[in-house]
């Protein structure tokens, strides 16, 4: 009889998590799954995107760099609203996130 | 932009929290606020609680445990969430009495809660804890992140600061690749959301945070091709009487060490990474052996593939409320700045308490030391001596790891022209460098003012230790002083327009 193989690491392995079903996002018009409890940066994450904005000089991509509020490196559009971090903000069913170009204010052309 | 209607001015200590249980706080407010709900706050409130004092605890999280006891949100149920942590046991034995002191109505929680700015203010009536002539107004800001924002207030006889630390970076080429995530914050987005930055994970930096951070990565399932520790760990063995008095952290050296092993991850010391690669994200990163002063040594850089880089140089005292009080710090021997505190965990300011990474970052056993120290002696009481010692071993300990990896000046080898310092407004070394040596700015302050290194949405939290540094190098520099501002954290107009006038 073998043995039975361990399953793959992952998080979600290492710490027995049963979550809920996954609801959806919107991110630049493409539905990503976000689990139930998991910010928008985290569910970002899981799909292996780590940009999601622009620098407002350089137009240089830019995504969660310290992951506790503190750096504002996550900022996106989410909802409309810009300048949101992502690392804080848990993700809701229907969000639509929108990668943020520069401040997030172009429609006001300052 | 007015936004949502607040809660009621004046009615400091109402419970507007939905679920949680009312301290009933007249006009004096609560006996203590407590700001930051990690285990120096959460040992703190429930201490002070066990001594009938009426507390509110704040935090900015969704959660209680602050950074190192993050975990899972409940929707995730984690089954095991102490796979993620050490002493596990003792975050969720803090929360059941933290539970008990909620029911019996001596404690109240405001989750979600920035504080923005703390006053002192004459509160009548009430007696003053512990020789405090004044009381406080605790102005905070809650659901920045939904936009549903309020403002609000806290009225408090004593406040204890356990607002804890964040990380320091030091910048290198590519450090603005995505990909490239702070030591940190890989831990905390691994903790809380069950999330990896990449599969093929490089770990860099200095300091022990580096170990836990590099071991959990492992554990869930992300190849660590390199970690790297810029200084060394022989430094500990200079003051064996220090080490052999906290024998729980040579435990838990051992444990990281065995689970490092166990995932083939082998650390190296003298070791950095001196630039990351790629376009849209990072591809791999280039690392070099350092000199003692941590410059890199020419020949022996290496090319590492990668899809992430994980790195932190050690953590940043979080001092803003307190600074801009004028209470006074001190420099710990790794370079930063931490409030000064006396045996009992005052601050030189009357009614203000510290505890934890605020005086000085030394992890989270002696958090919760100084947590229920501070409860003693704002309470009136004597501490007990066990406690008094036991803060001071692990106190002489985290100044013992603080001497060990303060980062060597060499670090600035590793820089090019072109190395972004400031994140936030993309500042260049070169203007940096123009700022210094042609046009004359010998502190932080001025290069700030002539580059705008620093003035970007961060406030300088990531930079800050960097453009001290690149500032004051060989000039013969002061100890820097604590940057002093009104607010701890961005607030929007509509919510300074808010606050009260009075």
């Amino acid at each position: 009889m073998r043995r039975p193989r361990p399953g793959p690491r992952t998080p979600a392995a290492l710490v027995a998590a049963t979550p809920g079903p996954a609801h959806t996002i919107e991110f630049d018009g493409r539905a990503i799954p976000a689990l139930p409890g998991q910010s928008i940066a985290a569910a970002l994450w899981a799909q292996g995107i780590v940009a999601w904005r622009t620098t407002r000089v350089g137009g240089r991509p830019r995504g969660a760099f310290c992951g506790i509020g503190a750096c504002y490196d996550c900022l996106a559009t989410v909802n409309g609203r810009p300048n949101q971090r992502t690392c804080l903000l848990p993700a809701a069913p229907g969000d639509t996130v929108t990668t943020q170009e520069g401040h997030g204010h172009a429609e006001l052309a300052v | 932009m007015p936004n949502s209607p607040s809660e009621p001015s004046g009615s400091s200590g109402s419970s507007e929290l939905s679920g949680s249980t009312g301290v009933a706080a007249g006009g004096a407010g609560y006996d203590l606020a407590v700001i930051g709900a990690g285990p120096a706050g959460l040992a703190g409130v429930v201490a002070a609680a066990d001594r009938g004092l009426r507390c509110v605890l704040l935090d900015a999280g969704g959660g209680l445990g602050g950074q190192y006891y993050r975990h899972p949100a409940a929707e995730l149920r984690a089954a095991r969430p102490d796979r993620l942590h050490h002493h596990w046991s003792t975050f969720t034995a803090l929360s059941r009495r933290l539970a008990e002191h909620r029911e019996a109505g001596r404690v109240e929680v405001r989750l979600r809660h920035h504080v923005v700015l703390v006053q002192g203010v004459p509160l009548p009536g009430a007696p003053p804890v512990s020789g405090a002539s004044t009381g406080w107004r605790l102005h905070t800001s809650s659901g920045v992140e939904s936009g549903a924002g309020s403002t609000g207030r806290v009225d408090a006889r004593a406040v204890l600061l356990a607002t804890g630390a964040y990380e320091r970076q030091l910048p290198f080429p590519g450090w603005t690749l995505p990909g490239v995530v702070t030591a940190g914050g890989a831990q905390a987005m691994l903790k809380a959301g069950l999330v990896l930055p990449g599969r093929r994970i490089v770990v860099a930096g200095s300091g022990p945070l580096l170990l836990a951070v590099a071991a959990s990565l492992a554990a869930a399932g992300a190849e660590v091709p390199a970690l790297l520790e810029a200084g060394g760990y022989l430094g500990y063995a200079r003051s064996p009487g220090t080490l052999a008095a906290v024998p729980g952290k040579l435990a838990e050296g051992v444990v990281h060490g065995a689970a490092l092993a166990r995932h083939a991850v082998r650390p190296r010391t003298a070791h950095a990474v001196i630039e990351a690669h790629g376009t849209d994200r990072v591809r791999a990163v280039t690392v070099a052996r350092l000199d003692r002063t941590w410059r890199p040594l020419p020949g022996t850089e290496r090319r590492i593939a990668c899809d992430a880089l994980a790195v932190g140089h050690g953590l940043v005292p979080q001092l803003e409320l307190a600074t801009e009080l004028g209470a006074a710090t001190r420099t710990v021997p790794d370079g930063t700045l931490a409030l000064r505190v006396d045996a009992g965990q005052r601050t030189t300011v009357p009614g203000l308490w510290a505890a934890g990474e605020t005086c000085g970052v030394g992890g989270a056993e002696l958090a919760l030391a100084e947590g229920e120290l501070a409860a003693a002696t704002i309470a009136g009481q004597q501490p007990p001596a066990a406690l008094l010692a036991r803060r001071r071993r692990l106190r002489a300990f985290a100044e013992l790891m603080a001497a060990v990896h303060r980062p060597g000046p060499g670090w600035t080898g590793w820089l090019s022209p072109e190395t972004e310092v400031c994140r936030c407004e993309e500042v260049p070394l070169a203007r940096i460098t123009e700022a210094v040596q042609e046009l004359g700015a010998g502190d932080a302050r001025t290069v700030k003012l002539l580059t705008r290194a620093g003035m970007g949405w961060c406030q300088g939290r990531m930079c800050g230790p960097a453009v001290a540094c690149l500032a004051g190098a060989g000039a013969g520099a002061e100890e820097p002083a604590a940057d002093r501002r009104p607010f701890s954290c961005p607030v929007r107009l509509g919510d300074l327009a808010e606050l009260p006038s009075d």
